[in-house]
């Protein structure tokens, strides 16, 4: 060990104390077999290949015509039973594909049979204890289970989470998220990464208000200091209310 | 739990740039605002790396808090804890972020040459 050793102009010689013979050996470049161990750059981003699918399935859908919105939310805020009275709404005049994140069961893709729309199931619970959200690999293992070209428009469910679905590109042209006035007013600056991901709130359970003491303006204060373009909409998803209004969001997209 | 599928694309990448060397440290950059914790991405890093080449080696983070940068004063200003996107002079909010979305491998420390060299 250490028969080489570099000096700071940058040259590089060997000691001659183990080859006091004086035989010619090579002393100049032996790198990546330094003793003291080596530093690699790399400078390589790490979802470089979630985003180079995300771009895939990008291309994919362009090539066809068709928009995609990627819907996001807590365990519960309401992303099923909107999609259901969104399917209603919508039917005979857009074609929806529905691609559906769960860890395990097909009980959402159920809940949204019966409108006429293709739904394709992404169960996530392989592996350890399943994802927590959907990433562009897997969206794009759902496509061959739609008929793209036939659709219009294709909402993706996304997997009930405020962190981690954000922080996946999956191809999408527009983000939205659901948000029930039971969740409170403050998680925009708990979980500042999903509310400022998403072009459109839908603030859900409105019919609530008056049973719940929800602060909307301190809710709209706290989203504006994360995501101050942030579009805002008062539905509920049970009484019906404001969903013609997201309908119309939709209807624009195409 | 994302940390998990994302040690499963740092193991591709290091595996890929490592190309058969033994890897000692792995340096990560995280920016604030990639909701990744440390401790949890370490975590899931030994169960990742288990039973792999890679097994041994650990994840150093380098953390860059979150800034932005208003459009109409040019002034920088630290989101910080409780993120607040406003600019810290004038209190506007059209401002970009200039920091804090990093998330990237920096650079690999190799173990020293061993037997296997």
């Amino acid at each position: 060990m250490g028969r080489f050793h570099r000096h700071e102009d940058g040259t590089v010689h060997a000691h001659d104390d183990e080859h006091a013979g004086g035989h010619a050996h090579d002393a100049g470049d032996h790198s990546g077999y330094a003793t003291g161990g080596e530093r690699v750059e790399v400078l390589e981003r790490i979802f470089d290949e979630n985003d180079r699918t995300a771009a895939a399935n990008r291309a994919e859908f362009a090539a066809v015509g068709v928009r995609v919105v990627n819907l996001m939310s807590s365990p519960g805020a309401g992303k099923t039973t909107l999609l259901r009275e969104t399917l209603a709404r919508l039917a005979g005049q857009v074609r929806v594909g529905i691609i559906e994140g769960d860890i395990e069961t097909s009980l959402d893709a159920d809940r949204l049979a019966g409108f006429g729309a293709r739904i394709a199931l992404i169960n996530t619970g392989d592996g350890f204890g399943g994802e927590c959200h959907l990433d562009a690999p897997m969206v794009r293992s759902a496509l061959p289970r739609l008929p793209l070209a036939d659709l219009d428009l294709v909402l993706i469910e996304n997997v009930g989470n405020l962190v981690c679905p954000a922080e996946f590109d999956v191809g999408e042209h527009a983000r939205a998220m659901v948000y029930s006035i039971t969740e409170g007013e403050e998680k925009p600056l708990k979980y500042p990464v999903m509310f400022r991901s998403c072009e459109l709130v839908l603030v859900n359970k409105v019919d609530l208000l008056p049973y719940l003491g929800f602060d909307m303006d301190g809710f709209r204060d706290n989203l504006r200091k994360v995501n101050p373009a942030a579009e805002v909409m008062l539905v509920s998803a049970r009484t019906g209310e404001g969903v013609d209004a997201w309908c119309d969001w939709l209807r624009a997209l195409l | 739990m994302h940390e998990l599928s994302i040690c499963g694309s740092i193991a591709d990448i290091v595996t890929r740039r490592a190309a058969g060397r033994a890897v000692k440290v792995i340096n990560v950059r995280v920016g604030q605002l990639r909701q990744i914790v440390p401790d949890t991405l370490a975590y899931c890093w030994e169960l990742v790396s288990a039973d792999t080449p890679l097994a041994g080696s650990r994840i150093s983070v380098e953390f860059v808090p979150a800034r932005i940068k208003c459009r109409s004063c040019g002034q920088v200003t630290d989101v910080g804890a409780v993120p607040v996107f406003a600019c810290g002079a004038c209190g506007g909010f059209n401002a970009d972020v200039v920091s804090g979305e990093e998330f990237l491998i920096t650079s690999l420390e190799l173990a020293g040459e061993g037997a296997s060299a």
